[in-house]
């Protein structure tokens, strides 16, 4: 595990490969609920990716002397530590994009990356190749929030990051839809639909 | 707030999976079969409201009163989780006919992010315990409503003439949107904001 090659995989996985969200399916909730517009989801997933890479790195830091039995409800102690510092940090620092992501700031303690990685990947590596992997993960969610946020933004509001960038007939009667639930679904849909066909051809 | 609005906004107005997007994971786990789904959602009801009462007595009770609302995700997390394993052993002891129907579904629900998500929502709107069990029960009627219409939409689409590349996950993520789409027509019944 030392050669440089396989330590840079670790990182490049969790974009494409093994992107948490469109590959694996898991964290499904706040990519639909927080891509309302592209700022917000980028929101989400840095507070994401800030938990995801302090768990990373205490459950890194501490696996050899958690014992195998106790280890969830350590995971769970650990992570739920990182969600209350961001919970607060944003609540102090950005009261805006606190009240848009709501309730689920604090849930990112039941997201699954986050304990799926503790479990599977900083529970058994070092620390460096865990931050690594935490940054790959979070580099994977962070383009799908950003596809989906930029798509639901322009679609709907025809703005991207707050800018017009489309038209002003398209401005005037944009896809509302997209806007709604129901949006959200549709897109990651065929989102999940390309993906496949993509991944289908190349193998 | 008046609790008929309640029970029914979290029915269905702000129904949990189509319109709050918590749960989305047995949502599309086990909503393979109706069956399943059925059981899924006799958890979910009976977990929930037993979460919406600890919770709520654990903040009102303790966490306020001694100034320490900080430790709200951790403390409210590690209660359900173990929650979770009291009931399944109190149910595997006492009542057999109930734990082989829950069974299965009862450690799942640990991740589930509707009943926390239920937990925090019934603090942030600053519900009495009445109101919050009505919450609670409404959320938990709606997830079931949601999850069985659903597995019988998704035991048809089976048999669907669908592009390989459309099968499974992507396929129920567009019916997903149209349920949804059907949800938002109960916007603003009653008089209750989205």
């Amino acid at each position: 595990m030392t050669n440089p090659p396989s330590r840079w995989q670790y990182f490049t996985s969790g974009i494409i490969k093994e992107n948490p969200v469109l590959i694996l399916m898991i964290g499904l909730c706040p990519t639909l609920a927080t891509s309302v517009s592209v700022r917000d989801a980028l929101g989400m997933a840095a507070a994401t990716s800030f938990v995801l890479l302090g768990s990373n790195l205490v459950v890194s830091l501490i696996r050899k002397v958690v014992p195998a039995s106790v280890r969830i409800p350590i995971f769970i102690i650990v992570i739920s530590t990182f969600v209350t510092i961001i919970d607060y940090v944003l609540q102090a620092y950005q009261p805006a994009l606190y009240r848009v992501l709501g309730v689920f700031v604090p849930l990112i303690v039941v997201n699954c990356i986050i304990l799926g990685r503790a479990e599977a990947f900083a529970y058994g590596h070092g620390v460096f190749d865990s931050l690594l992997d935490a940054l790959g993960k979070s580099a994977g969610y962070a383009l799908v929030m950003l596809v989906m946020g930029s798509l639901r933004e322009i679609l709907a509001a025809g703005t991207w990051f707050g800018y017009a960038v489309t038209p002003s007939w398209f401005r005037a009667a944009p896809v509302l839809f997209m806007i709604f639930p129901p949006g959200a679904f549709f897109l990651i849909g065929i989102l999940k639909g390309l993906v496949n066909r993509l991944t289908a051809q190349k193998t | 707030m008046n609790p008929a609005k309640i029970l029914m906004g979290a029915f269905l107005v702000n129904n949990i999976i189509l319109m709050r997007f918590l749960g989305l994971c047995p949502f599309f786990g086990v909503s393979t079969a109706v069956e399943t789904s059925v059981g899924m959602s006799a958890a979910v009801l009976f977990v929930m409201m037993l979460a919406a009462w600890v919770s709520w007595l654990l903040y009102h009770v303790l966490l306020l009163p001694l100034g320490l609302v900080f430790l709200r995700t951790a403390v409210f997390i590690l209660v359900i989780a173990g929650l979770v394993q009291f009931v399944e052993m109190v149910l595997k002891r006492y009542m057999r006919g109930l734990y082989s129907a829950l069974g299965i579904y009862l450690p799942l629900i640990t991740t589930n992010c509707a009943i926390l998500g239920v937990t925090f929502l019934s603090i942030d709107y600053q519900f009495n315990l009445l109101q919050a069990t009505l919450f609670a029960v409404g959320t938990a009627l709606g997830f079931a409503l949601a999850i069985i219409l659903f597995a019988a939409i998704r035991e048809r689409l089976e048999d669907a003439p669908i592009s390989p590349s459309f099968k499974g996950y992507p396929i129920a993520f567009v019916g997903a949107s149209l349920v949804s789409l059907a949800f938002l027509g109960f916007t603003s019944l009653f008089g209750i904001s989205l």
